[in-house]
């Protein structure tokens, strides 16, 4: 172990143990910066699966239908064997070609997973190549099907017995991301890949900005600030930007008693969730420019 | 009323106009390709995509704006995929794949194509000799369904009519390609898959291969009809067969390195023996689906022995020579 490897343990170790494992992962880009990727969660990954299989295996019978269809009502011979190769052409390279065509392109992902807002990435950070994404969808034959065949399969006596083992054998291969760190399957691990978080956010207005004017006048002294860090002026800011009425009204007469308000009491809550926003948020901020950060109400420094 | 504002508002409001700017390139160039933008927009994203880089980290530590950092952490996501994705059109990797890719793999896997080799010659040779010595062994070797009729209790001539059945019109021979085409490249794939099990699955599934192989050679063999069989195998055998032997050896591949991955973590190991044996196991699709046309026409097509061992040395020797054929390496 170099010493640089030394100093980079013990930098990243007290920030490991402040953060616990919920599934971020450090990911810095080539510039040095960390761009803290969330790794996908079990139920998206599995609920993207469905999602992939049904637009799959429904598109496949819809495209059966109408084979079926042209077969019973052309009944012409050669017609009859050009739609049995298309048949078979293109189921087969649905069933194994459609998660690879998806994610080969440059956006990572299967319709599934973009509904869930996931995508693949090379889990050293580098490009996702083709034989990457090949490999990891190939590993579907015994991760999907293979236990499917299983659970299909009849069988009495000793054929039962076998089929017994060899699902609890190809049920190892299911289970498998529910093993590691990173939840990768045994694709992933065969690819070097892993599913990430990535969905697409809007750049929301500036609440400390917007309607500033609106709560202008509303003014709250020092000490009323320090009512407060970090961690409630984010659940503050998510409360003003859901926007519902109720929760605005509890929190906002909470804030009231907490911090002793006294100045008129016939301010709106949005304007007086907002106003204390602004001033809370300044205060924080300018706090951090001296190298404070104040993590939550408890944190007293 | 601007020394009324937050630091951190001021500076959103210098740098939001570039951050829009980039989410716009990004949003069109995800829709259609790095192909659809414009030079000097593809030139511009990776200087914007920097400069919301260091937006980002300025926000981190100036900024409280719950939604700002996390709208900057997307943009910065999408835009460093972007920079550093994979951006090479499906015509030049296609391309790269055919010319140096697939063969480079095929030359890594070598040791574990000739294990491969060795493994289907000897359970084709020990097939052969238990079936000779007591024709019953053909049934612990053939599945009934695939022998369909060509067992020990056929007659002689209707083993040779198999051999040389020609059909009355080309009907039907197109839809037997696609057949086994399919069924062929669903088997390799799943041999490929199942050498993450420690290369044993796979082994399992070369020896009955192989062993399927030496029982149809000896059935026939016995009844005299050894030289018109083993060409009758050979006009598709030698380039399905060979793309099995592929097939293995890819699973083999991943297998070992799971196993054995030596000075590399084993998560590496894995990753990198993963993505050789995925460019292997590309190729064998493509090599069975012209063993399933010539298995499917050339086989039912042409009944002269001589023609079919000469398709079948042909090919053989093509697929070495641009499999092994030394090469420049890849710069």
């Amino acid at each position: 172990m170099s010493v640089q490897d030394l100093a980079r343990r013990r930098a990243s170790a007290p920030r490991r143990a402040a953060e616990p494992d919920k599934g971020w992962r450090e990911f810095v880009t080539p510039e040095g910066v960390d761009l803290r990727l969330k790794v996908g969660a079990y139920t998206e990954r599995f609920v993207a699966l469905l999602l992939d299989f049904l637009i799959l295996f429904g598109s496949m019978a819809v495209f059966s239908l109408v084979v079926f269809g042209v077969y019973a009502a052309t009944k012409a011979a050669w017609l009859n064997e050009a739609l049995g190769v298309l048949w078979l052409l293109v189921t087969f390279v649905g069933r194994n070609f459609y998660f690879f065509l998806f994610e080969a392109r440059p956006g990572g992902a299967t319709p599934g997973k973009r509904a869930m807002g996931l995508r693949v990435i090379a889990a050293d950070g580098g490009p996702l190549t083709s034989d990457a994404v090949f490999a990891r969808n190939a590993m579907r034959e015994v991760e999907v099907f293979l236990p499917l065949a299983f659970l299909f399969s009849q069988g009495e006596g000793v054929d039962a017995a076998l089929i017994g083992l060899g699902a609890i054998w190809s049920g190892v291969f299911v289970i498998f991301p529910l093993f590691n760190r990173d939840r990768r399957r045994l694709g992933d691990l065969a690819a070097g890949t892993m599913v990430v978080k990535a969905p697409r956010k809007l750049l929301q207005v500036d609440l400390a900005d917007t309607e500033r004017s609106a709560s202008r006048g509303v003014v709250f002294a020092p000490a009323q600030l320090d009512a407060y860090g970090i961690k409630e002026l984010h659940v503050l800011e998510d409360v003003i930007r859901v926007g519902d009425r109720k929760a605005m009204a509890e929190v906002a007469a909470r804030i009231r008693t907490k911090i002793g308000w006294d100045g008129p009491a016939d301010i709106a809550d949005r304007t007086f969730l907002n106003a204390y926003y602004a001033g809370l948020r300044g205060r924080l901020e300018s706090q951090m420019l001296f190298g404070r950060r104040r993590k939550d109400k408890f944190d007293k420094g | 009323m601007a020394e009324l504002m937050l630091k951190s508002a001021r500076f959103r409001a210098e740098r939001e106009g570039d951050w829009r700017k980039l989410d716009a390139l990004l949003t069109r160039a995800e829709k259609v390709g790095a192909a659809g933008l414009k030079r000097d927009d593809l030139l511009e994203i990776p200087l914007l995509y920097r400069q919301a880089l260091s937006s980002l980290s300025v926000a981190r530590s100036i900024s409280l704006d719950q939604s700002l950092t996390d709208y900057l952490e997307s943009l910065c996501t999408r835009g460093y995929f972007f920079v550093y994705g994979q951006r090479s059109r499906w015509g030049e990797r296609v391309a790269r794949f055919f010319v140096r890719d697939w063969p480079a793999a095929v030359q890594a896997l070598w040791r574990e194509t000739a294990v491969s080799f060795l493994l289907t010659v000897a359970s084709v040779v020990t097939a052969y000799i238990l079936v000779r010595r007591d024709a019953d062994w053909f049934y612990s070797f053939v599945d009934p369904e695939l022998a369909n009729g060509r067992d020990p209790m056929a007659t002689t001539a209707s083993l040779r009519d198999t051999l040389y059945s020609q059909p009355d019109v080309v009907q039907g021979l197109s839809g037997l390609s696609a057949f086994l085409f399919t069924h062929n490249a669903q088997i390799a794939l799943f041999a490929f898959a199942l050498g993450f099990a420690l290369c044993l699955p796979t082994a399992a599934l070369m020896v009955l291969n192989g062993g399927m192989m030496g029982a149809f050679i000896a059935l026939f063999a016995m009844r005299g009809l050894a030289y018109e069989s083993t060409g009758w195998l050979f006009v598709h055998g030698s380039t399905e067969v060979f793309a099995i032997i592929l097939a293995g050896a890819a699973g083999f591949s991943i297998g070992w390195a799971v196993t054995f991955p030596g000075e590399r973590s084993r998560v590496d190991a894995a990753a990198e023996a993963g993505r050789r044996a995925a460019t292997v196991m590309a190729g064998v699709v493509v090599m069975l689906f012209v063993a399933g046309l010539l298995e499917g026409f050339a086989r039912q097509l042409v009944t002269v022995d001589l023609a079919r061992y000469a398709i079948g040395a042909a090919l053989l020797t093509g697929w070495l020579g641009y499999f092994y054929w030394p090469r420049r390496r890849a710069p």
